[in-house]
């Protein structure tokens, strides 16, 4: 135990491991991020493993090609693009949006497989980070705060101005409504059907930058199904973030940081069943928070968005 | 191109025995099975296997025909796949990993008629054969390199899952690295997955911050070594050569080679002497072979080049004692060595392996 005492101070309250955190994180946090968004405004897109994939082929075969500058807007695209066929089943052709989500995630394994081919085992020069090298420098702070790629500060701007966005404009607050009765917001003469598709877009353009985040940080390769089940956790986290962008962003660094503890506690000599419990953290916290939430039907109702997943057909 | 024509080809196949039912007519082509555990794009274990294949349909030309089944889950879904390819009427299939082994031994019964091939397994029966490559051998020249190359003394190992296979390979590679330098200790980390390149590099991660200066994969993508190659530390490919990944990182690789066996046992099921066999070539017999010695100086390329002839010799064998247990007590004294057996049921760490196994 004394192994154990020693690692958390020693291996636990250092940077690097708060950089591998940030490094974890990153991708759930972006796609995340999407996925509240669509959530808030009463959808329900399972799809985001395969945007995910979408995003990270693009963004790899864009910087390879061309350069890093047009890999990043590419991501979005693809990720924009599948989620593009997403609305239109969903929102125009009235489809189940569980059934859609679940077809959407398979067609980006299997298209982005496809598609993908020549690029794998085709290697990419790892991205620089943004800021310079004198920056980065400065102790704790430097690697801390400026020693990331354009992905982390993205991923921040991201969910703060998606707070912004959701809590402090008119625009958010329309959206909120959709998502909570869309009959009364349609009564209200909000466009709900263009609304959605407008919130299903942007969150397949930030699944699709989480998965690029992947594809071109973290490993620089494109291979299928690199994602290996990212999307599902970003879903998890969700619930786990009861819809609220701040408690997002908290939870997103909370599962980066058990992926990353489980890893390092290995080395600490404790039984490998300690880690095996930490892997299952993430989904056994989620649980906990649905069954807390459900309990109390009032803040169920609180949190949840009330029209989540149910059709919207207007009246004419 | 080639992942568009394999759809269609499959399609095709799908589409035509629907239509005509198992295959009869004499001169029709032997057909074979491939049933891989990863993408065979993984450029590591089932790219190795796949390269085999494509130099059995080289070989034969229209004699055989050959088809294969990718990312296929170890469990209930291996045998669904198995018996959709033997019902189809493939001829002999080979099941490239482990975890394929009990729905090997239900499928085999259930189809007496096909040949049936299992990767690293140990159960047989009359239409089951298993084969395998002495990888440990090059675990033993890794260990060799990375015993003269290290400076923190500390290496760190990513291992996919608790089975003899992998538990040999990092014993292997210890027993050489503490004969080498007897300060050297390995670091193991449990990914518990053969293929996730994300948390195979965040455990590379986790291993260099922690200390370690070369990293050790039985893990199949090349995430590892682009990590090293960013950090400035060392690491050794798997399954294939991954230098396009890790030109400055990579010292060499453990390449596997499938070619001649399945060229071999094709020929003997279509000759009608195929027999259930047990096979595990090594270095000599060619199933395994180390990529180039690179990024290290002159003499430890040698000394590893001297190792691989001694091992191809005879003169050295990976497990000769004596060796250790964690604990400290003698498993194998002086002048001998562990046998085939001990070999294929191995569940314990050697002197040298800090960290601990997962039951």
């Amino acid at each position: 135990m004394s192994g154990l005492f020693e690692f958390l101070i020693s291996d636990l309250l250092t940077v690097s491991f708060a950089v591998a955190v940030i490094g974890a994180a990153t991708p759930l946090l972006l796609a995340a991020t999407g996925e509240l968004i669509v959530e808030r405004s009463g959808v329900l897109n399972l799809g985001v493993e395969g945007m995910m994939l979408a995003g990270a082929l693009a963004g790899f075969a864009a910087s390879q090609e061309l350069s890093y500058a047009v890999g990043i807007p590419a991501a979005a695209l693809a990720g924009a693009l599948l989620a593009l066929i997403f609305a239109f089943f969903s929102q125009t052709l009235l489809t189940n949006q569980v059934a859609t989500g679940l077809a959407l995630t398979i067609f980006g394994i299997g298209i982005t497989k496809l598609i993908g081919e020549p690029y794998t085992g085709t290697p990419l020069e790892p991205m620089a980070p943004l800021f310079s090298e004198s920056l980065q420098q400065i102790p704790v702070i430097g690697p801390i705060v400026f020693g990331h790629d354009p992905f982390v500060y993205l991923s921040i701007v991201g969910i703060l101005g998606t707070w912004y966005f959701l809590f402090r404009t008119r625009a958010g607050l329309i959206l909120r409504a959709v998502g909570e009765d869309h009959s009364s917001a349609h009564a209200l003469g909000c466009h709900v059907v263009r609304i959605r598709y407008a919130a299903i877009l942007a969150g397949g353009a930030f699944a699709g930058l989480g998965g690029a985040y992947m594809s071109m940080v973290k490993t620089p390769q494109w291979n299928e199904g690199m994602t290996a089940g990212s999307g599902w956790i970003a879903l998890a986290l969700i619930v786990f973030a009861t819809w609220r962008p701040m408690r997002l962003w908290l939870g997103a660094y909370l599962f980066g940081a058990l992926l990353v503890l489980q890893l390092r506690i290995q080395g600490t000599g404790v039984s490998v069943g300690v880690t095996y419990f930490l892997t299952m953290v993430p989904y056994l916290a989620t649980i906990v928070v649905l069954v807390i939430m459900s309990w109390d039907k009032v803040a169920l109702r609180r949190h949840a968005p009330a029209s989540i997943g149910k059709i919207f057909k207007p009246a004419s | 191109m080639k992942g568009l024509k394999a759809v269609l080809a499959s399609a095709a196949a799908a589409v035509s025995l629907t239509a005509f039912g198992p295959a009869s007519a004499q001169d029709d082509p032997f057909r074979v099975g491939y049933i891989y555990v990863g993408p065979i794009s993984d450029h590591g274990w089932s790219y190795q296997h796949d390269q085999g294949r494509l130099a059995v349909e080289a070989h034969f030309g229209d004699q055989v025909e050959t088809q294969y089944v990718e990312n296929v889950a170890e469990g209930p879904d291996t045998a669904r796949v198995l018996r959709q390819l033997a019902s189809s009427g493939v001829d002999m299939i080979f099941a490239t990993s482990f975890g394929f082994g009990d729905s090997v031994i239900d499928m085999a019964e259930q189809f007496p008629d096909v040949y049936f091939e299992h990767a690293t397994g140990y159960q047989r029966a009359d239409n089951v054969a298993t084969y395998s490559g002495r990888f440990y051998e090059g675990r033993t020249i890794l260990g060799n390199i990375a015993g003269q190359l290290t400076e923190t003394n500390q290496i760190g190992y990513i291992a996919s899952f608790p089975i003899p296979e992998v538990v040999r390979g990092i014993n292997a590679f210890a027993i050489e690295l503490r004969r080498v330098n007897p300060n050297a200790e390995v670091d193991v980390v449990w990914v518990n997955t053969w293929y996730n390149p994300s948390l195979e590099a965040e455990a590379a991660t986790a291993l260099i911050d922690q200390g370690a200066d070369i990293i050790v994969q039985h893990t199949d993508s090349p995430a590892a070594l682009q990590v090293a190659e960013e950090r400035g530390v060392y690491a050794f490919g798997q399954s294939s050569d991954m230098i396009a990944f890790a030109p400055d990182a990579q010292l060499t690789a453990i390449v596997d080679d499938w070619s001649q066996y399945y060229i071999d046992r094709v020929q003997a099921a279509m000759d009608g002497t195929w027999a259930s066999t047990d096979t595990w070539d090594d270095i000599d017999a060619g199933m395994v072979f180390m990529a180039d010695y690179t990024n290290m100086p002159d003499n430890v390329a040698q000394d590893a080049e001297a190792l691989e002839h001694a091992i191809v010799a005879g003169q050295r064998h990976p497990f000769q004692g004596p060796i250790y247990a964690q604990d400290g007590s003698e498993i194998v004294a002086e002048g001998q060595v562990l046998d085939d057996q001990s070999l294929l049921t191995m569940d314990y760490f050697v002197e040298g392996v800090t960290g601990s196994m997962p039951n």
